[in-house]
């Protein structure tokens, strides 16, 4: 690493300084508030506010709703990982041998990702729709009735499905980046010794992209877990019988809905602490276990 | 954004023309060609007179705009004039600080005010114990009955008769079913607001202590009761036999595509989506009923109760603000703005004076059912358990019944068991209220 002398103390503090205000003001500030009110019980005009420790947590933890929550925020977080990086894979290998069409390819299976969330979550909304929805009409037709305002399973594939969408587009750029730093001589000799395509791709390149394959891994799980409050807004509301309500967006219902903030704030720093803990896996473990 | 844009640059404007002036913030829940009809209520008050000027601003749903309202008055940021609808009306009364009732203001203004002049429905909704007015009815409605006349009579039923029990509703349902009339008989629009709220309310049945919550902050629910148990089982039960479809969760957003597709002949929803049913249903005739009852219980049919919301002064304002907003108020009041604010809208005319209005012109001849609801909700003098209802965090006790409601038509919960749920739910959040505010 490139080392710099700086011979006045107060510069380096000054170049520092933006980025510091800024973590101050939109991370570190906020976060402390959340800390300091999840330990409140306060009324929604903030009249009267009561100090009542750990009440607040102990109330979620009694809550059987909550700990759903958790339930499905991991059955949510892993299908969206699973599908959105399966797809993804899938898709890179294919273009990675295209030679000529490959640009095309690229461009078009990265639109996805310049959709709002929001919008995103609308249309497939619009689709899956029990009443006017194109797919759960054709779905009824094959004899199926989709019905994910009171089907739980039907809402929870909805959201996955919503969810996974968006992340393909991402964790397929990845994927290629990937694919096409693997030397193709390798491959090669593998296929001069007898090595078929199915035993060349789990010999050779899966290996050689578990560097991109973990990175993707962390990122995915953050975004499904954190990144998805528009998807299911705009789609399941967390409904039915709060089947859909990941921690995410529980924190969101609970506090700007139900006005309960102390409880809101509780569960915001439980969700501070998974992300702490993400970090702290990905920098601990996962980026000096894998060699880029 | 256009909107408020413009709003913005007309502030600006004549802030700089006339800035003698005096400027009255008004935060409102009312999108589309509702709150059309709100700027121009504003913009003909401000005509009719120079001293103030009401700018009205969209804050988004209900919801939101309770919040922005609360986050504002947090930040000393709040508005004069802030629209809350009816289940927030628990989380402003305990907010004693904050809000101004507008029983004292119209007497500090020394401005004519008389609650007597509203309907008594309207009235029992938002007055304390001892009788006063908190805030200002402004948008208020309530849920009617709408059907289809072509399916009836395609299905062999009387185009002029609506079901008038629940008996007959579900008669009338299988018929339509049956007859291949139509492929479903009954949707609903708000399960909380119309079946589980007005239909105790309109069979003149408790649904919780203290009066259904007006007596005190610390209530139960008794949402579990045989009656209750029994519609929501019937429901369960037609939905399984196709005769009622599921509208969805809160305002219940697919039930009118249900309707106006003729897919669901008959249709529960809130009088103020007439307008809508009128412009949509086209391809057949509408017609109105009031809500259905149980024929074996005693007291049925009572009266409905209101929906939609009020006008509420938030304390904190300069005190020239607050001779404008009394202002504002009794031209609100009058029985001609009532009415413009009323007939194209199908909200209810609220004051007495209103009503008639609407009366001697001929509105109610013109528009077959307009009069229905006001027939409905005045039907009886309101009693203790048909005045309405008032629990603290009732904003989400509401997504408690949608979400066990949920559970039972998904199979998972038998109708007692979704509504001791929803009871138990509930009462945990009224005791968490009770206990924020005390």
């Amino acid at each position: 690493m490139k080392r710099t002398l700086f011979r006045n103390q107060l510069l380096p503090w000054l170049l520092l300084a933006p980025q510091l205000a800024v973590t101050t003001v939109f991370f570190l500030w906020p976060a402390g508030q959340a800390l300091y009110q999840s330990f409140l019980r306060q009324d929604a005009f903030g009249f009267r506010t009561t100090f009542v420790g750990f009440d607040n947590f102990s109330a979620l933890w009694a809550d059987p709703l909550y700990l759903a929550s958790f339930k499905v925020t991991l059955v949510f977080s892993v299908a969206v990982t699973a599908l959105s990086m399966g797809v993804a894979l899938v898709l890179a290998v294919s273009v990675d041998r295209l030679i000529k069409a490959g640009t095309t390819y690229t461009t078009l299976i990265v639109w996805p990702y310049a959709v709002a969330p929001a919008i995103a979550g609308i249309l497939w909304w619009f689709m899956f729709n029990p009443t006017v929805g194109i797919l759960s009409y054709v779905m009824k037709g094959l004899g199926y009735n989709w019905n994910h305002q009171l089907n739980a399973g039907n809402a929870m594939t909805l959201i996955v499905i919503a969810a996974a969408w968006k992340q393909v587009s991402y964790n397929f750029l990845f994927f290629v980046a990937g694919l096409q730093s693997i030397p193709a001589s390798l491959r090669e000799a593998a296929a001069i010794d007898g090595a078929g395509p199915v035993k060349r791709f789990f010999t050779i390149t899966l290996p050689l992209l578990a560097p991109t394959t973990f990175f993707l891994l962390v990122v995915n799980i953050v975004y499904a877990m954190f990144d998805t409050f528009p998807v299911v807004d705009a789609t399941t509301e967390g409904g039915p019988a709060q089947a859909t309500s990941i921690l995410v967006y529980k924190v969101y219902n609970d506090g700007f809905i139900g006005l309960n903030l102390g409880s809101s704030a509780a569960q915001s720093v439980i969700l501070m602490g998974i992300v702490i803990f993400l970090t702290v896996v990905q920098f601990r473990f996962i980026d000096r276990r894998v060699n880029y | 954004m256009t909107r408020y844009l413009m709003s913005v640059a007309a502030f600006a404007l004549s802030a700089g023309a006339v800035s003698a002036q005096t400027q009255i913030q008004w935060w409102h829940a009312m999108g589309g060609e509702l709150g059309q009809r709100l700027e121009q209520v504003a913009a003909d008050f401000n005509a009719s007179q120079s001293d103030y000027k009401v700018v009205p601003t969209f804050k988004g749903t209900y919801p939101e705009t309770l919040t922005a309202g609360i986050a504002a008055f947090r930040a000393r940021e709040q508005p004069a004039i802030i629209q809350v609808f009816e289940v927030g009306t628990g989380t402003m009364m305990a907010a004693e600080g904050a809000v101004y009732p507008v029983y004292q203001l119209m007497a500090d203004q020394g401005e004519p005010f008389d609650p007597n002049a509203f309907l008594p429905s309207v009235v029992g909704y938002y007055t304390d114990t001892a009788g006063n007015m908190l805030s200002m009815p402004f948008n208020s409605s309530t849920p009617i009955l709408y059907y289809n006349k072509d399916v009836f009579e395609k299905a062999g039923l009387d185009r002029n008769t609506p079901p008038k029990t629940w008996e007959e509703v579900e008669a009338f349902s299988r018929q339509i079913v049956s007859s291949g009339a139509a492929p479903c008989g009954l949707t609903s629009a708000w399960i909380s607001w119309v079946q589980t709220e007005n239909f105790s309310a309109w069979h003149n049945t408790s649904i919780g202590t203290n009066e259904n919550g007006f007596g005190a902050i610390d209530s139960q629910l008794s949402y579990n009761n045989p009656l209750v148990v029994r519609h929501w089982e019937n429901l369960k039960k037609w939905q399984d036999e196709g005769l009622f479809q599921y509208g969805g969760p809160v305002g219940g957003n697919d039930a009118p595509p249900k309707f106006y597709a003729q897919e669901c002949a008959i249709y529960m929803n809130s009088s103020a989506a007439r307008a809508a049913v009128v412009n949509n249903a086209t391809a057949f005739e509408v017609g109105y009923g009031m809500l259905p009852y149980y024929s074996d219980v005693q007291g049925a049919p009572q009266n409905s109760i209101i929906g939609g919301a009020t006008l509420w002064v938030l304390q904190g304002r300069p005190a020239a603000e607050y001779a404008g907003v009394a202002k504002f108020f009794s031209f609100l009041s009058r029985p001609d703005v009532q009415a413009g604010w009323a007939e194209p809208t199908g909200y209810l005319p609220i004051t007495q004076a209103a009503y008639e209005y609407s009366q001697n012109n001929g509105f109610y001849a013109a528009n077959p059912g307009a009069e229905l609801p006001i027939q409905q909700i005045t039907l009886n003098p309101p009693t203790a358990n048909s005045k309405g209802l008032r629990f603290g965090n009732y904003v989400q006790i509401r997504t408690v019944i949608d979400e066990e409601f949920q559970a039972l038509l998904g199979g998972s919960k038998t109708a007692q068991q979704a509504l001791d749920a929803v009871v138990a739910r509930g009462n945990a959040l009224i005791a968490e209220f009770a206990a924020a505010n005390q």
